[in-house]
C-alpha cells in the first residue's frame, strides 16, 4: 500500500480515479477488533475465576463437582462443530450453495448439542445444591461457562439467520462477508472453550 | 451482610409505586415542572413549526459522519448543564452545612454527587470526545465517511439512551447514592436495595455498547478510509491522538462491561463475587474498575492534545515541532495508561513494593507529558500567534494543566497519597486536569471548528467573556480546595464541624458562580452567533488559515465531504496544497457513493431504552420483550442489503458550482 | 468546643493566632498559616514524614514547572502576531538536541522522584513497625507498641485496647511518644481510618485487616474520621484522638475501666447496627477474640469464621467440623440497637434516631 503510495506525482492534487472503499472493505477488521474487545470480557471472567475459583465457602469444590467425561464430550461437540463449520467454509469458496447450508446445519447441530449437554451439567449442579449463590467459586465458574454459553446461543441465532439469507439471497459478496464473521466467532468461541476446558476443569480436577 | 428476601413485585410495574417518586423533595419537583414547561414548550415549538419530519430524516436516521457528530456535540453540552447543577448545589451545601444539616438530606445530596461524576464522565466528555472525532478524524483523513456509518447512528442513539436513563432516574425513582464508581460492598443489593445502583449500572452497560462500537468503528476509518498518499506518519496529529483514544476505548470499555455484569449478578442473581461472605471478594472490583478507569482518563484527555496540537500549530502559523515524537509520545501514554491503575488505591494496603512500582509508572507517564507540553512551547516559538478563542484556550490549557499535572504527580508519591488521597486536594487535582484539559480542550474544539460545521464564525465578545469568566472560575473554585485538602478536608461530606474551613468553601462556591456565569455566556455566544449568522459568515471554508485537509473543503462540507478525493503529500497536507498552488477543479464531477439513512438505530436505542427500564424496576415483561424486540429489529435489518446510494454527478455539480460562485463573490 | 480547631492553639507563629475571618482575608501565605494546614504541620512522626514528602515533591517539580509555565507566557507574548520584530520561521520543525533535552528534562526529574519514591514507600510503609519516635529519637528497644484494634462500623468507630481490657466508639487515645500498632477492620463496608495529625490513611475493609503503626508526639486533642464515602451517615463518622501524657493516659484508662457496660459479643451485635452522629460510649470489658470474629464476620453465634472457611477449602477437612452451620449467617432479627445512653456516657443530646441503611429496604413492603 505505501509502495503505491510514494508513487503519487508530486504536482497531482487528485487521483484519476477516485479511491474506491467497497462496501465492506473494513468488515472483517472491524469484527476483528470487536472479537479482541469479546476476548478481554472473557479475559476478566477467567481472572475473576483466577481469584475465586478457590474460594468453595466451605462447599464442594471442583473435584467434587465436575464430571470431567461429560465436559470431554461436549468439548467434542464444539470442536467437531468447528471442523464442520470449516466444510462450510470450503464450500463457500466453491460457491456450492446447497452444501454450505448443509454443513451450516451440522454446524447448527453440533452446537446445539454442546449447549443441551452444558444446560444438563448445570442442572446437575443446582440440582445438587451447587448453586451460582452457594460460593464465590461457583459463582464465577457459573458466570464464565455460562457467558461462553450465551455466545454460542447467539452464535446459533446468528447462524439460523445465515442460513435463512443464504437460502433467500445466495452466496453473494456480502452473504459470504457474513459467513466469514461467523466463521472467526465460531472459532473464536472455540478457542475460548478450549481455555475453559484446560483452566477451569482439568486444572481444576488436578488441585 | 446480605438479605436474601425480597419484597412483594408487581407482575406489571415491578417494583415501581407512586411511593416511587420523589414528591417529598421540593427540589426535585420544582425540576421536574421547570423540565416539563420547558419540555412541552420544545415539543410544541417543533410540532407548530412542523419540525418533526425534518428532524426525524436529516438528524435522527442520519448516518453522515458529520450531523451524528454535531448530535454528540449537543447531547454532551445538555447534559453538562445538568452535571453542572449537581455541581452547584454540592457547593452550595458545603459552604452552607457548618454546625447544621444544610439544605440537603444525605440521600439527596449523595446521589448529587453521584450523579455529578457519572454525568460528567460518561454523558458530557465522551459524548464530546467521540462527537469532536467523529466530525473531524473522517473530514481530516479525506475521506467520505466513517467506515460503519449505520453503526455510528447506532452508537450515538445507545449513548443518548443510556443519557435519557440517568435524566429519567431524577424524577423516577432515585440514582445510586454510591459516588461514581459503585464501590461494593456498599453497591451490592444489601447496602443499596434501591432503584439508584441498577440506573447506574444499566444507563453505563448500554451507553457502553455505543462507546465501544463507536471506537471499533473510527479505528477502522483511521486504518482504512485514509486518502491516498497520507502514510500514517503523515496523518494529522489529531487523528493521531484519535486513533490511540479509540484503541484505549476498545481495549478498555470491555473491563467496564465485565465488571458491571459481574455486579448486576450479584444484586439481580444473589451471586458471591464482591460480597463480604462465601468467598467474595470486593477488592476485586475496585481493581477492575480502575483497570478500564485509567484508561479512561487517557481516553479524554488524548483527542484534546490533539485539539491543542492542531491549534497551536495553526494559530502560530507554524508546522507542529516534533511531530514523531508527539506520535511516540503518544502511542507511549496509550501504552502506560494499562500499567498504573493501582495508584487510585494505594491505601489499601498492598505492600510498599507494589505501590512503589505503581507510583513510579504513574511518574513515567509525565515524561511523554511533560514532552508534549514543550513541543507546543517550541510550536510558539518563532510563530505568528494569533490569539483567537481557540488559542486563548489553549494557553489557558498549558498554564492549568502543567499545574494539575504537577499535583498529579504528586499524588502517585505513595506515602504523600496517604496523607491526600479522598480528600479535597484530590477532587482539585482531578479537576485541575479534567476541566483545564478536556473541558478547555472542548471549548478551544469548539471555537475552531464551528466555522467548518456551520459556515460562520462564534462571536468573539461573548467568546472572552466566557473565556475569562471560565478560567477565573476555575481558580476561584479548585484553588481553595487544595488548600482545604492540606487542612485534612476529606471529599464527599455533607456536614462540617470545624468553622475555619467555611471561607474556603465560600470561596469555591464563588468559583462555581463565576463558572454557571460563563456556561451562561457560552450559550449568548452561541445565540447571538446564529442571530448573526450572515455578519459573521465565512465562505472560504479555510477561516483559520488552516492546515489539514477539513479545510480544503467548503463549510458546512456537503454531504460527500470532498468532490474529488485529495491526494496528501506532506504531514500538513491542506497548507502544502496552498504552497503549490492548489486550484480548485471546477468540472468534472461524478456520482458519488454514500449510504443511506436509517431509523433502525434510533428504535434499537428506544427498545434498549425500554429493555433498561424494565431491568431497573423488576418489570421483567417489559424487559423480556423490549430484549426480543431489539433482536428481532436487529436481525430485520440484517435482511436489508440495499443500504447506499449514489449522489448523481448532476447535483453534485450543483453543489460545487454555488460554492464557485460563492467563493468569487467573496473574492471580488 | 475546647480542643478543636476553631482557634489553633499548637502552633505558635503570630499568624496562626488571629482569628480566621482577619487571617484568612489578608495574603495567600497568611491564609496557609492561619488556616492551619495539618497535612503538612501534623503532631505525629509518620505524618510529619509523610507531609515533609508532599512539600519535597512540589519543590522538585516546581524546578521545572516554574520555568514552563514562565516559557508559555514569555512565548505567548514574544511571538504574538503583532509583534513584527520577533523572527518567525513557519517552517522550523525539528531539532534534535531540544528534543533530547525535552525529554530529558522531565526524566531526570522523575528518576530523582522515583528514588525518592521508592525509598519514601519502603521507609513510610504503614505495615512497617516504626524506628523512629522523631528525627534523631529511636525507638527504644524493648518498647511495648500501643496495641489498638480499629472497627469501622455503620458509622461510627469502635476502639478495642487489648492490653487494657477496655473499648471507645468515636473516641481514641493514646499515650505521647509511644509507637501505637492499629489493626484495622470494618463491619460492613469499605471507609478509610484517618487521623491528618498522626498519619496517613489507610483503608478499613469488611473481612479484611489492614495495619498501620504510628506515634503522636505533642499532646492535644485531634481531629479523626472516615476518609471512605461510606454511606448516609459517612458525614458523621468523626472521632476525636487525644495524645496524653502517660499520667493522663492512666486516667483515661481507669474512666473507662469505670463505665457499666462490657462489650459482649451480644452488645457489640447490638452497637454493629447503623446509627449516625453517635456520641462516646466507653466500654470496661471486652469480649475475648472479639475484633478476629469481626474480621472473619462471625461474631453472630453460628456463623461460620472465614478463616475456617478457608483452611477448608485449602483442604484442611476439619476446619468447619465443629460448626453448626455452613455458610452464610442467617438475617439477624431486628433488634433494638445501642446507643450512647446504655453504655454509660450520657449524651449530651438525644442520639439522632437510628437510621437503617436505606429507607427503601428490601424488608419494607413499599410495593403494590
Amino acid at each position: 500500500m505505501s509502495a503505491q503510495m510514494a508513487e503519487y506525482d508530486r504536482d497531482l492534487f487528485h487521483p484519476e480515479e477516485e479511491p474506491h472503499h467497497a462496501e465492506g472493505s473494513s468488515t472483517m477488521l472491524g469484527f476483528w477488533i470487536y472479537l479482541m474487545s469479546d476476548c478481554l470480557i472473557f479475559a476478566m471472567l477467567f481472572a475473576t475465576y483466577g481469584v475465586l475459583g478457590t474460594s468453595y465457602a466451605g462447599g464442594p469444590g471442583p473435584k467434587e463437582l465436575f464430571e470431567l467425561p461429560l465436559v470431554a464430550l461436549n468439548t467434542s461437540m464444539l470442536l467437531f462443530s468447528s471442523i464442520t463449520y470449516g466444510f462450510a467454509m470450503l464450500n463457500m469458496t466453491e460457491g456450492k450453495q446447497r452444501a454450505t447450508l448443509v454443513w451450516l446445519g451440522v454446524t447448527g447441530l453440533f452446537g446445539a448439542a454442546f449447549l443441551g449437554i452444558e444446560l444438563y451439567e448445570f442442572y446437575h449442579l443446582i440440582h445438587e445444591g451447587a448453586t451460582p449463590q452457594s460460593s464465590a467459586f461457583l459463582s464465577s465458574f457459573f458466570t464464565l461457562v455460562g457467558t461462553h454459553g450465551l455466545h454460542v446461543t447467539f452464535g446459533i441465532i446468528w447462524l439460523v439467520t445465515l442460513m435463512v439469507q443464504v437460502a433467500r439471497k445466495g452466496l453473494i459478496t456480502a452473504n459470504r462477508r457474513r459467513l466469514m464473521c461467523l466463521s472467526l466467532f465460531w472459532h473464536f468461541l472455540d478457542v475460548i472453550w478450549i481455555g475453559v476446558f484446560t483452566f477451569v476443569y482439568l486444572m481444576g480436577m488436578l488441585r | 451482610m446480605q438479605t436474601t428476601t425480597h419484597p412483594a413485585i408487581s407482575p406489571i410495574l415491578g417494583r415501581f409505586t407512586l411511593e416511587s417518586l420523589p414528591l417529598h423533595e421540593p427540589i426535585v419537583v420544582a425540576t421536574f415542572v421547570a423540565v416539563a414547561i420547558g419540555g412541552i414548550a420544545l415539543l410544541a415549538a417543533l410540532t407548530y413549526f412542523k419540525l418533526w419530519a425534518y428532524l426525524w430524516k436529516e438528524w435522527f436516521t442520519t448516518v453522515d459522519h458529520k450531523r451524528i457528530g454535531i448530535m454528540y456535540m449537543i447531547l454532551g453540552i445538555v447534559m453538562l448543564l445538568r452535571g453542572f447543577s449537581d455541581a452547584i448545589m454540592m457547593r452550595l451545601q458545603q459552604a452552607m452545612a457548618f454546625g447544621n444539616e444544610g439544605y440537603l438530606n444525605a440521600h439527596h445530596y449523595d446521589q448529587v454527587f453521584t450523579a455529578h461524576g457519572v454525568i460528567m464522565i460518561f454523558f458530557v466528555a465522551m459524548p464530546i470526545v467521540t462527537g469532536l472525532m467523529n466530525y473531524v478524524v473522517p473530514l481530516q483523513i479525506g475521506a467520505r465517511d466513517v467506515s460503519f456509518p449505520f453503526l455510528n447512528n447506532f452508537s450515538f442513539w445507545m449513548t443518548a439512551s443510556g443519557a435519557v436513563m440517568v435524566m429519567m432516574s431524577l424524577f423516577v425513582g432515585e440514582f445510586a447514592q454510591t459516588g461514581w464508581l459503585a464501590m461494593p460492598p456498599l453497591s451490592g443489593i444489601g447496602f443499596s436495595p434501591g432503584v439508584g445502583v441498577d440506573y447506574y449500572i444499566w444507563s453505563l452497560q448500554i451507553a457502553g455498547v455505543g462507546t465501544l462500537l463507536s471506537g471499533v468503528n473510527l479505528i477502522c476509518t483511521i486504518v482504512k478510509m485514509r486518502a491516498p498518499g497520507m502514510t500514517m506518519m503523515k496523518m494529522p496529529i489529531f487523528c493521531w491522538t484519535a486513533l490511540c483514544t479509540n484503541i484505549l476505548i476498545v481495549a478498555a470499555f470491555p473491563v467496564l462491561t465485565a465488571v458491571l455484569a459481574l455486579l448486576s449478578l450479584d444484586r439481580y442473581a444473589d451471586t458471591a463475587f464482591f460480597t463480604n461472605t462465601l468467598g467474595g471478594n470486593p477488592m476485586m472490583y475496585v481493581n477492575l474498575i480502575w483497570i478500564w478507569g485509567h484508561p479512561e482518563v487517557y481516553i479524554l484527555i488524548l483527542p484534546m492534545f490533539g485539539v491543542f496540537s492542531e491549534v497551536t500549530s495553526t494559530f502560530s502559523g507554524k508546522r507542529l515541532f516534533g511531530y514523531t515524537s508527539m506520535v511516540y509520545a503518544t502511542c507511549v501514554i496509550t501504552l502506560l495508561a494499562y500499567l498504573v491503575w493501582l495508584h487510585h488505591f494505594f491505601t489499601m494496603g498492598s505492600g510498599a513494593s507494589v505501590n512503589s512500582f505503581f507510583g513510579i509508572t504513574t511518574m513515567i507517564i509525565s515524561i511523554p507529558t511533560g514532552a508534549k507540553i514543550f513541543n507546543w512551547l517550541f510550536t510558539m516559538y518563532r510563530g505568528r500567534i494569533r490569539f483567537e478563542l481557540p488559542m486563548m484556550w489553549t494557553v489557558a490549557f498549558m498554564i492549568t494543566f502543567t499545574l494539575g499535572g504537577m499535583t498529579g504527580v504528586l499524588l502517585a508519591v505513595p506515602p504523600a497519597d496517604f496523607v491526600l488521597h479522598n480528600s479535597l486536594f484530590l477532587v482539585a487535582h482531578f479537576h485541575n486536569v479534567i476541566i483545564g484539559g478536556v473541558l478547555f480542550g472542548a471549548f478551544a474544539a469548539i471555537n475552531y471548528w464551528w466555522p467548518k460545521a456551520f459556515g460562520f464564525k462564534l462571536n468573539q465578545f461573548w467568546g472572552k467573556l466566557s473565556f475569562w469568566l471560565w478560567v477565573s472560575g476555575f481558580y476561584f473554585a479548585f484553588v481553595p480546595l487544595y488548600v482545604l485538602g492540606l487542612m485534612g478536608v476529606t471529599r464527599r461530606l455533607r456536614t462540617f464541624e470545624d468553622p475555619s474551613y467555611q471561607i474556603w468553601f465560600l470561596i469555591a462556591a464563588f468559583g462555581a458562580f463565576l463558572v454557571a456565569l460563563g456556561i451562561a455566556a457560552m450559550l449568548i455566544q452561541f445565540a447571538v452567533s446564529i442571530r448573526d449568522r450572515k455578519k459573521l459568515v465565512d465562505v472560504t471554508g479555510d477561516p483559520w488559515n488552516g492546515r489539514t485537509l477539513e479545510w480544503a473543503t467548503s463549510s458546512p462540507p456537503p454531504d460527500y465531504n470532498f468532490a474529488f478525493t485529495p491526494i496528501v503529500h506532506d504531514g500538513d497536507a491542506w497548507a502544502d496544497m496552498k504552497a503549490r498552488g492548489y486550484q480548485r477543479p471546477t468540472s468534472g464531477y461524478k456520482d458519488i457513493h454514500m449510504p443511506s439513512n436509517t431509523g433502525t438505530g434510533v428504535i434499537l436505542g428506544a427498545l434498549s431504552t425500554a429493555f433498561g427500564v424494565g431491568m431497573i424496576w423488576y418489570v421483567w415483561w417489559l424487559a423480556g420483550l423490549s430484549f426480543i424486540g431489539i433482536l428481532a429489529v436487529a436481525i430485520g435489518h440484517t435482511f436489508n442489503y440495499k443500504r447506499d446510494y449514489h449522489i448523481p454527478a448532476a447535483d453534485v455539480t450543483r453543489e460545487e458550482d454555488a460554492r464557485t460562485a460563492a467563493l468569487a463573490g467573496a473574492a471580488a | 468546643m475546647p480542643g478543636t480547631r476553631f482557634f489553633p492553639v499548637r502552633r505558635s507563629s503570630p499568624t496562626t493566632r488571629l482569628p480566621w475571618t482577619k487571617g484568612c482575608l489578608t495574603l495567600p501565605l497568611l491564609l496557609l498559616g492561619a488556616c492551619n494546614t495539618v497535612v503538612l504541620n501534623p503532631a505525629g512522626d509518620v505524618a510529619l514524614q509523610q507531609g515533609n514528602l508532599v512539600i519535597f515533591a512540589t519543590v522538585l517539580m516546581l524546578v521545572i514547572v516554574v520555568p514552563v509555565i514562565a516559557l508559555v507566557c514569555l512565548f505567548a507574548w514574544r511571538y504574538r502576531a503583532s509583534n513584527e520584530e520577533a523572527t518567525y520561521e513557519p517552517d522550523w520543525d525539528h531539532s534534535t538536541q531540544l528534543e533530547l533535552l525535552i525529554w530529558a528534562a522531565p526524566l531526570l526529574i522523575i528518576i530523582c522522584l522515583g528514588a525518592v519514591t521508592w525509598t519514601a514507600t519502603h521507609l513510610l510503609d504503614p505495615y512497617r513497625p516504626i524506628e523512629r519516635i522523631a528525627k534523631g529519637r529511636p525507638v527504644a528497644p524493648n518498647t511495648k507498641p500501643l496495641d489498638v484494634q480499629v472497627v469501622a462500623l455503620d458509622w461510627k468507630w469502635l476502639f478495642i485496647y487489648p492490653e487494657y481490657g477496655i473499648a471507645t466508639v468515636n473516641e481514641l487515645a493514646a499515650p505521647v511518644d509511644r509507637p501505637i500498632r492499629f489493626r484495622i477492620t470494618a463491619s460492613s463496608v469499605m471507609n478509610a481510618f484517618y487521623v491528618p495529625d498522626l498519619a496517613g490513611m489507610i483503608y478499613a475493609m469488611p473481612s479484611m485487616e489492614t495495619k498501620l503503626h504510628a506515634v503522636i508526639n505533642k499532646k492535644g486533642n485531634y481531629a479523626g474520621f472516615s476518609s471512605n464515602y461510606s454511606g448516609a451517615g459517612f458525614s458523621g463518622m468523626r472521632f476525636r484522638f487525644h495524645g496524653l501524657d502517660d499520667a493522663g493516659f492512666a486516667a483515661w484508662v481507669a474512666k473507662n475501666k469505670a463505665a457499666p457496660l462490657p462489650l459482649s459479643r451480644g452488645n457489640y451485635l447490638k452497637l454493629e447496627k447503623p446509627s449516625e452522629n453517635t456520641p462516646v460510649m466507653r466500654f470496661a470489658a471486652v469480649a475475648p477474640g472479639l475484633f478476629d470474629a469481626v474480621v472473619n464476620q462471625c461474631v453472630r453465634p453460628g456463623t461460620t469464621c472465614m478463616s475456617d472457611m478457608m483452611r477448608h477449602d485449602a483442604g484442611d477437612t476439619a476446619a468447619m467440623k465443629h460448626m453448626p452451620d455452613k455458610g452464610n449467617a442467617q438475617k439477624p432479627k431486628p433488634e433494638e440497637a445501642l446507643t450512647g445512653g446504655d453504655a454509660g456516657e450520657a449524651p449530651t443530646k438525644n442520639p439522632k434516631d437510628v437510621q437503617q441503611r436505606s429507607n427503601a429496604s428490601p424488608s419494607n413492603p413499599t410495593t403494590l
